[in-house]
This record gives structure tokens, C-alpha cells and sequence, in this order.
């Protein structure tokens, strides 16, 4: 139902504070770099002591140490580029976009098929990687905004609840296509380079290893660039910081919407690729667990702050690999590496509990 | 826990007037449900389908589940995604409290392990079941809706993988193989695992449990009614709304949150304790994430906090997908001559097209509460300012297109 034309606004909405200005006066946000430091000292000693105390206490050597920092960021950088698909959304919408795990599977999935069809047809390695890459990012981004379009955006205005459940049936649908398309067995990933390890320092890195590494942080670097230095950003940050006004200001918010769902399925899409090449397995059930995990991962670094999934991924990576690769030693055999799915969560509860928002995340005050 | 359930009789539902009648109605209704339901497992049995009785028995626990999640999730508003969590805790104190297992970690029980009787354990894995539950709550009282979803989640798979792995160094839960030979349910020397014969009719075992599980589910039925109306269901409800103001009315949120998480589970813990008898047989891989969704699917489908709609939720959600599972296979093969979506997929294939589906067209389940479907018609009228939602962003979203219309107008 509309409004009679004459009813005045919201008064919020005309009074803004003046240190809320239009989106046109906006000005290009810099990183805040003293505040950025600020949080990141506490973390960068914290990791220290464990750098330091963690190969003492256990007297084991230090190249399978450094193997485990390795496998950790590995694994971190994949969680962080799915932690951003997650954190992206949580931003604008407010919302916990359940289905981005299977996203992130459906890009394994595509990758995995275009690969095996061009290996079959003789098409040289890197442009069958190259295109199924490709191919496994627009994909997703169909299916992302698919997905925002029948899932999510009717819901936008119903129970909290609803969203979430909306979710959660979009994942099992997915889940199921997937596994009719596909199959229920484990698949295998081709090997795509050359799989002898490098040895550096005694911890072993593969050719694979290092381009996932790499290939995530200039990722990670260019979402950072998007999201501050140009105009679809800067729609972007206004969204998140207040849709009416966005809108007032010109700013088209749902397309802005679908196309945050579209970029995230995109850098799921890649990690998704990233993690089956790395494991050398694709499955329909795949997203789930590593769906949670990389939440935890935006959780842990304050959710809806891109920084803070970056940071969150690769320190939930670093936790991960650390802590199943010592807990045996620690404790004296009891626990072993079967406990590792424990310890994202178990951090996930702690963070909660001592910082509730997260590591970098700004305080919220519970409104009334 | 020392807080009266003195029902709250001076906001009785109908109007005086109408009192007689409504009350002679709810009567005759509540009578032929009974009926309905006494008379079910006879007709089922009837046509010679054990599978069916199981189900009806699985279904009668899964009430009790979902009535459990409702008092978290649908009267006090805390969304909780891993409730199974306490239905697991209860089987496996029941599996470990009346099986031969723990003969083998602790040879001391001899050889036989524990065999206790179900007076002593159902309670004992209720209280456990709500200690569970405190201990969840108690660390996370001050989070807000998404992230104390996500701690539950996570409470819920630490548990699991706990249970997975608890075989060594002590052999507790015997791992992925689960625990076997767990006790019927006994009262006194009669079991509940054998087929009973009176005269010349014999009554299997499964039907004797279908009338267990069902005089149990009305008690819960009666128990969450009851606690709906009195003074602690009011104040879940006033925390559902707004926890500041119901704090600033007085309500100590601490113990009242506390409160819904520790009968919500302890509820849980018994009918996880009857499961396990059920079955005689439990593995952690019952208790995953995804039963814990369904459970919460259970209780969102039929609508949060509205008792009736809870338990139309949870007999279509366990109903339709097992008819789908044995009538999906010969209809294909009838239909089309041979079977081109194996059934499980089909089934669980429908199942989250159900869920996005009513979703879109039924946000607040498919029987809200009358309260709760005002609210929403008002909703539909007015401004979606007026929405007390607990999404910033989402009443901002709304103010926008309302205000664009506007301005377009």
C-alpha cells in the first residue's frame, strides 16, 4: 500500500547527521591503516608466541612446522575466498547466505566436467584450466544470481527466520542436482602441474600450492581495489551503510545486490576449483563442511568486513593445520587429527565469546 | 526452576459469550483426535505394513523433538541449529546406561555392562540432556540471532565429532560403529521389544511403542501448553519480542534464556532416550547437522510457537517424504516404464523445494498462531516501518523502496 503523497518522510532521513554525507560527496575510502594496525598487533604476537612455543613445547622439528604453516595457508587462502562470498552478502543483506557452500561446489563440479572433456579432446593444459576456470566462475555467477533472485529477494521483507530456511532448502536442492548430474561417488581431479615438491627449509610446496597461494591473494588484492577505488564499490559500501539512502542517491540496490551474490559465486567458483585441484577429489557433498567453515572464518574476523574474512580465513587455515598436526603430540596420543573439524568451531566459540563481533569487526550495540 | 506454572487464567483465549460452545467444540475435537490417533497403528497394522507403524513411531518422537525446539526456538526466539545435539546426548545415555557396551572399557561393571531401568534413565537423560543445554546457553546469552545460530551449529557438530571419536583412549561411544544390543523399554519384567499376545490377539512390538511414544507426546503436548500460557511462557515470549524492554519489565533474561535452552533439551534427551530404545541401535551418523535442520524445517514449516502447527509441520515433514520414498520407485516404473530419479534424491530433491517454496508464500509456516498472522496482516497494510524487525538493513531496504514509490508517485 502507498503512502498519500503529502505524508512527510521519516524525519531520520531528512535530519542526517551532516557527518553522514550523500553518496556523490562520498569520499574514496582509504584503508584506515593506524586502526588496521591496532587490531592486528595483538594478533601478529599472539601468532608469534605460538610460532615460537608451539615447536619447543612439542619438540618436534622444525620442517614439518613449517609443512604445517604451509598446508595451513594453503587452506586458509581457499577459506578466505569463500569467507568473502559469505561476508560480502552478510553486509548488504544481513543475511547468511546458506547456500554459498554449494555454490562453491557446483564451480568444482563445472570445472571438473570442462577439464575432463578437454583432456579427452586434447586440448593443451592451461587453456582446458584456463576454461573451466572460466567457465566454473560464470556459472556460478548465473547460479548466484539465480539464486539471490528466487531465494532471497521475496524474502527480503519477511521473519527473520525465513530467509534462512529459504536457504537451507536451496542447498539441499543443489545438493540433490548435483548429485543426479554427477553422481554420488568421489570423484577424481586431474593432476594439473608438475606434482614434484619444492623443498624449502625442509617443508615441501607444490607447484599447485604456490599458485593457490598466489593466485588468491591477487584476488583478494583486486576485490579490495573493486570494492574501494571504484564506482560499483563505492554503491556497494553505500548499500551496506544505509540502502535508503543509497537508493535516495541514485543507487540501484538491487542490481547492486545481484551483482555482490554474482561476484561472491565467482570467488566461490574459484575456490572451489582451488580446493578440488588441491585435493585432487570433487564430491556433491563437498560445500557443506567447507560452506561452515569458511562462516566461521567470516565470523572469526568480524562478519561483513572484507578484511576481517581475509584474516579469518587464513588464520582459521593456520589454526586448522596447526592444531591437527600437534594435538597428537600435546595430548600424548588421546586426541588425534580426527579432531579437526573441532577446532574451527571451538575458535568460533571463543571469538563469540570474548568478541563478539568478531576480531576486526566494529562493536554493535544491541538496539532496542 | 523454582518459577510456579500457574497458567494465566485471566486472559482466557474466547470471548465469555461463546465459552460454551467453543469449549463443547474443542471437546468433540479433542475426542475424535484421540480416537484418531488410538485407532491409527490398528488400521495400520491392518493392512500388514510394519514399515508404516515404524514410521508412525518415528514420527511421535520426532513430535516431541520439534516441540522441544519449539519452546527455543518458536517461544523464547533463540534460534538454535543444533538441537540434535540433545537428542543425541539422550540416546546415548540411554545406549550406554542398558547395553552390554561399557562391559568392555570398564571390565569392573561385569560382564554384562549396565542394565538400568528406564525410571532411572529417562530422567537422568533429560537432566543430562538440560545440563547439555545450560552449558550451550551460559556462553551464549549475549549473542544476537546469526551468530548464536552459528554457535549452535558449531556446538552441534562438536558433539557429534566427540561422539565419533570418543573409541580411544577409552572406548565410550565406540566410534563411527555406534552401540548394539540397547534395552527395550521395560517396565518391570514386561518389554516393550517383544510381541505381546492376549487371547488371540497379538500385538506387535512396534504398536506397543506407538502407544508409549503417544501418551508421551500428549504429555509434552500438555506440558508445552501449559508452559506457553504461564508466567515463564509469557516472559519467553516478552524476550522473543524485545529482550531489552523485558528486561527493563523486570524479567531476568539470564535465567529465563537459560530456562528455554534447558527444557527445550531435556525434552530433547527423552526422546532421544526413546529412540535409542526403539532402534536398539544407535551411530552418531543420526545426529548430523542436517537432522537438526530438519527438525528446525519441522518447527518453521508448521509455524514457530503455535503448538497444533508445530505438529502439522513435523507429521508432513517426516510423513510426505517417506510415502515419496516408497511410492516415488514403482510410479516412475509405472508412469514411465523405468526409474529415472532414484526416489532418496526425488525425496529429498522435494523437500527443499517444499521449504523454498512455502517460504515465498507462507513466511510464517503453514498454521502460524492467530497472534502471529495479525501481525503480519497489519504487516501487509501498513508501513514495513513499523516492522520490529531485528534486521537493520532489511527496514532500511523497505523505508527505501517505500520512499521511492513515493517519490515516483
Amino acid at each position: 500500500m502507498c503512502r498519500p503523497y503529502a505524508t512527510p518522510l521519516h524525519p531520520p532521513l531528512l535530519y542526517q547527521k551532516p557527518d553522514k554525507p550523500g553518496i556523490n560527496a562520498l569520499p574514496v575510502k582509504r584503508p584506515n591503516v593506524v586502526k588496521l594496525r591496532e587490531q592486528l598487533i595483538p594478533l601478529i604476537i599472539d601468532l608469534a608466541v605460538v610460532l615460537v612455543f608451539l615447536p619447543n613445547a612439542t619438540n618436534s622439528r622444525m620442517d614439518i612446522f613449517l609443512q604445517q604453516i604451509v598446508n595451513g595457508l594453503v587452506l586458509g587462502s581457499i577459506y578466505a575466498l569463500v569467507a568473502l562470498g559469505y561476508t560480502m552478502v552478510y553486509g548488504l543483506l544481513g543475511l547468511i547466505n546458506f547456500a554459498h557452500g554449494e555454490v562453491v561446489m557446483v564451480g568444482a563440479m563445472v570445472a571438473l566436467s570442462v577439464i575432463n572433456f578437454g583432456l579427452a579432446n586434447g586440448w593443451p593444459l592451461p587453456l582446458a584450466v584456463l576454461l573451466a576456470t572460466a567457465s566454473a566462475m560464470l556459472c556460478c555467477m548465473a547460479l548466484g544470481w539465480l539464486i539471490e533472485r528466487v531465494g532471497y529477494r521475496p524474502l527480503r521483507h519477511a521473519p527473520r527466520l525465513a530467509p534462512l530456511i529459504s536457504a537451507i532448502g536451496i542447498s539441499i536442492i543443489l545438493q540433490q542436482l548435483m548429485m543426479l548430474i554427477w553422481g554420488s561417488t568421489y570423484r577424481p581431479f586431474p593432476a594439473l602441474f608438475n606434482s614434484e615438491p619444492h623443498v624449502v627449509l625442509g617443508a615441501s610446496i607444490t607447484d599447485l600450492q604456490i599458485l593457490i597461494i598466489v593466485l588468491a591473494a591477487a584476488t583478494m588484492g583486486g576485490l579490495m581495489l573493486l570494492v574501494q577505488r571504484t564506482r560499483f564499490g563505492r554503491a556497494m559500501r553505500a548499500t551496506a551503510e544505509n540502502p535508503a539512502i543509497a537508493t535516495l542517491m541514485g543507487v540501484n540496490t538491487n542490481r547492486v545486490i545481484a551483482l555482490t551474490f554474482m561476484l561472491g559465486s565467482a570467488l566461490g567458483a574459484l575456490a572451489g576449483v582451488m580446493v578440488s585441484a588441491n585435493y585432487a577429489i570433487a564430491h556433491f557433498s563437498m560445500g557443506f563442511m567447507l560452506g561452515l567453515k569458511a562462516f566461521t572464518a567470516a565470523v572469526l574476523g568480524g562478519i561483513g568486513n572484507l578484511a576481517g574474512a581475509v584474516v579469518g580465513g587464513l588464520l582459521l587455515g593456520l589454526i586448522e593445520a596447526l592444531c591437527s598436526g600437534y594435538i597428537s603430540d600435546l595430548t600424548g596420543g588421546m586426541f588425534g587429527s580426527n579432531y579437526r573439524d573441532v577446532f574451527a568451531f571451538l575458535v568460533l566459540i571463543l571469538v563469540l565469546i570474548f568478541r563478539p563481533s568478531g576480531l576486526m569487526g566494529e562493536k554493535v550495540a544491541e538496539r532496542a | 526452576m523454582m518459577l510456579s506454572f500457574t497458567p494465566d487464567t485471566s486472559s482466557a483465549r474466547s470471548p465469555a459469550h461463546s465459552s460454551a460452545h467453543s469449549r463443547r467444540n474443542a471437546i468433540l475435537g479433542s475426542a475424535l483426535l484421540a480416537l484418531a490417533v488410538l485407532v491409527l497403528p490398528i488400521l495400520i497394522s491392518a493392512s500388514g505394513s510394519m514399515t508404516w507403524l515404524r514410521i508412525a513411531d518415528i514420527a511421535l518422537l520426532y513430535i516431541m523433538l520439534a516441540l522441544g525446539l519449539n519452546i527455543v526456538v518458536g517461544f523464547a526466539g533463540l534460534l538454535d541449529l543444533g538441537y540434535i545435539a540433545f537428542f543425541a546426548v539422550g540416546a546415548y545415555v540411554w545406549a550406554l546406561l542398558s547395553s552390554p557396551h561399557l562391559a568392555q572399557a570398564f571390565p569392573a561393571l561385569g560382564p554384562e555392562g549396565l542394565h538400568w531401568p528406564m525410571w532411572v534413565i529417562l530422567p537422568l537423560g533429560a537432566c543430562i540432556a538440560g545440563l547439555f543445554g545450560v552449558l550451550l546457553g551460559a556462553p551464549t546469552l549475549r549473542l544476537r540471532g546469526d551468530y548464536l545460530a552459528i554457535v549452535t551449529l558449531g556446538f552441534g557438530e562438536i558433539v557429534r565429532i566427540f561422539m565419533n571419536n570418543l573409541n580411544q583412549p577409552i572406548n565410550l561411544t565406540n566410534g563411527p560403529q555406534g552401540i548394539t544390543r540397547i534395552n527395550p523399554v521395560m517396565f518391570g519384567q514386561f518389554s516393550f521389544g517383544k510381541s505381546v499376545t492376549f487371547g488371540s490377539i497379538t500385538v506387535p512390538s512396534l504398536m506397543l511403542y506407538y502407544y508409549l511414544f503417544a501418551a508421551l507426546a500428549v504429555l509434552i503436548v500438555v506440558a508445552s501448553i501449559r508452559l506457553q500460557d504461564s508466567r515463564i511462557g509469557r516472559a519467553w515470549e516478552a524476550i522473543r519480542e524485545d529482550e531489552i524492554a523485558a528486561r527493563a519489565i523486570g524479567i531476568n533474561t539470564r535465567n529465563i534464556k537459560l530456562l528455554a535452552f534447558a527444557m527445550g533439551a531435556s525434552f530433547g534427551g527423552v526422546a532421544g532416550g526413546l529412540f535409542a530404545s526403539l532402534q536398539g541401535f544407535i551411530s552418531p551418523e543420526s545426529f548430523g547437522l542436517m537432522d537438526s535442520i530438519c527438525v528446525l524445517c519441522m518447527v518453521v514449516l508448521g509455524g514457530m510457537g503455535h503448538i497444533p502447527g508445530v505438529i502439522l509441520g513435523t507429521l508432513l515433514l517426516t510423513g510426505l517424504p517417506e510415502a515419496l520414498r516408497h511410492w516415488a520407485g514403482p510410479a516412475q516404473q509405472a508412469l514411465l516404464g523405468k526409474v529415472v530419479i532414484d526416489p532418496e534424491a526425488l525425496r529429498m530433491l522435494l523437500f527443499g523445494v517444499a521449504l523454498v517454496l512455502v517460504m515465498q508464500f507462507r513466511p510464517a509456516g503453514l498454521w502460524p498462531s492467530s497472534t502471529r498472522q495479525r501481525e503480519l496482516e497489519e504487516l501487509a497494510d501498513t508501513l514495513p516501518d513499523d516492522e520490529n524487525d531485528n534486521d537493520d538493513d532489511d527496514d532500511d531496504d523497505d523505508e527505501a523502496s517505500q520512499r521511492s514509490k513515493e517519490v515516483r508517485s
